[in-house]
């Protein structure tokens, strides 16, 4: 595949993250090249949302190391920062905005240039289908639009480094459609980590599939290989994710 | 903020506050003035009407203030939106900067309120600039001590009512403690902003009250910084 010669973007190694005694994440290990499209899966509570928080630095790592684009999350932070776009699982946005309003301030906030705010509204807002309702605010809009608002901010300063967790939920079926679609484009020359729970989502947009279960990573392979297998990511998620539920 | 009623709503009733004072202060100035004719060093204008209304003002922003910083970051919190601030290539210094300036910046508007009431008073006579400069020194440190409180104590809570009636009432505890002791240096007295105030109110500025205020607003400013961190 051509994604071997391609620039690492996301390297994380050894991520650990406890809640008091509680571990949430337990040595996860993950790493992406550009082009490329990862998808978490896992049962509820299986810690997915805590790895992507992490990759964000939205939540200090006890344990392990996260790299984007070859800066130390840690330590270059906004550097690291600057590099990524992110779709927390409840979208951070801001009720009494419009939505030209707020992907304004989100421009403003990573610090780009005034004079390419325009420009890069008008893409975000074509890209995720929020065309005629700009000009609304977003309390008022329907949880489709709010989500697809949410992939607006995340995607607008054209990161290299998009992360969403779980992009789809909320949606009816024709905008999850819209939404993988448009996940497949960013993928091409982006990389793009998704959370999701829908199985068949995962098949039909990514390349590469990670499983949590219980902050443990159980499984990891390359979609196309598994077709060409011909084995079936239900049974590996299953057979990878139901002994431990029962214990 | 300016685009919002809220903005607008508070300096309408703040402004009605002061004019109030105002002209109660100067109503009465009026009917002593006779009588001050007689006394050696009689107080003027600005000291009997002015400096008055920055004091009012200081008990005015006590009650607005906690209101405002209540939402700074307890409603980010609340509206999950945090992350949003967090992932975004800004560090926690500015983050906290930015929340403390803004709201700093509406506290300016409604202290220029009172300073355009002090300053109408050169339509009927002088004024001692020096001690309106002192005055409106005074007020805007005191104005920050209160807004750098309220935001880290906006920090701890997720419920902005919850943040706003605790800030509220710390402030109105050491708005208490001011009065507290009958002398002039007492420890608990020097404690509380207030009194560090009513020093900039008469006029004088002391290298130790600026050192207070400056050491009152780094301290909260660099807690909430740390809670910002921690928070990860």
């Amino acid at each position: 595949m051509s994604a071997k010669t391609e620039q690492k973007t996301v390297s994380a190694h050894g991520l650990s993250r406890y809640f008091g005694a509680r571990t949430a994440v337990d040595q996860v290990s993950l790493e992406l090249r550009q082009g490329e499209v990862l998808g978490l899966l896992g049962p509820n509570g299986a810690g997915k949302t805590t790895i992507m928080r992490l990759l964000t630095g939205n939540l200090a790592p006890s344990t392990g190391k996260v790299e984007i684009c070859g800066m130390d999350l840690q330590k270059q932070t906004l550097g690291a920062k600057a590099c990524i776009g992110y779709l927390p699982e409840v979208p951070p946005l801001y009720r009494e905005l419009t939505i030209d309003e707020y992907l304004r301030l989100a421009m403003r906030l990573r610090r780009l240039a005034r004079s390419k705010t325009d420009d890069a509204i008008r893409r975000a807002v074509e890209r995720c289908g929020l065309d005629n309702v700009r000009r609304r605010l977003i309390g008022s809009l329907s949880k489709g639009y709010q989500q697809r608002a949410g992939i607006a901010q995340a995607i607008i300063h054209d990161p290299a480094v998009i992360i969403l967790d779980e992009p789809t939920s909320g949606l009816d079926p024709n905008q999850m459609r819209d939404v993988r679609s448009l996940i497949r484009e960013l993928g091409a020359v982006r990389s793009v980590i998704f959370s999701t729970h829908v199985l068949s989502e995962v098949e039909s947009v990514c390349d590469r599939v990670q499983i949590i279960n219980h902050g443990r990573q159980v499984f990891e392979g390359s979609v196309d290989m598994m077709k060409l297998e011909g084995t079936r990511l239900e049974e590996i998620f299953t057979q990878s994710t139901l002994e431990k539920i029962e214990t | 903020m300016f685009g919002s009623p809220l903005a607008w709503v508070i300096l309408a009733l703040a402004q009605l506050v002061f004019a109030w004072f105002y002209l109660a202060n100067l109503e009465g100035f009026l009917q002593v003035q006779p009588q001050l004719i007689r006394i050696a060093h009689p107080p003027g204008a600005t000291e009997a009407i002015a400096a008055p209304l920055f004091s009012i003002g200081a008990v005015v922003l006590l009650m607005i203030t906690p209101l405002l910083t209540s939402r700074l970051i307890a409603e980010e919190r609340r509206n999950h939106t945090l992350p949003f601030l967090i992932s975004a290539p800004v560090s926690m210094t500015e983050i906290v900067l930015g929340k403390f300036l803004g709201l700093m910046i509406f506290l300016s508007a409604i202290i220029a309120l009172i300073v355009a009431l002090a300053v109408s008073l050169l339509a009927g006579g002088t004024l001692d600039f020096g001690l309106l400069l002192s005055n409106v020194a005074g007020l805007w440190l005191l104005s920050a001590c209160f807004v750098a409180l309220g935001l880290y104590i906006s920090c701890l809570s997720t419920q902005p009512a919850i943040a706003g009636a605790a800030a509220l009432c710390i402030l109105f505890a050491l708005w208490i403690m001011d009065n507290a002791e009958s002398g002039e240096n007492g420890i608990i007295r020097s404690l509380s902003p207030f009194a560090h105030f009513e020093n900039f109110n008469r006029g004088m500025i002391d290298t130790f009250d600026l050192a207070y205020f400056a050491l009152f607003i780094f301290f909260f400013l660099a807690l909430s910084v740390r809670w910002l961190k921690l928070y990860r």
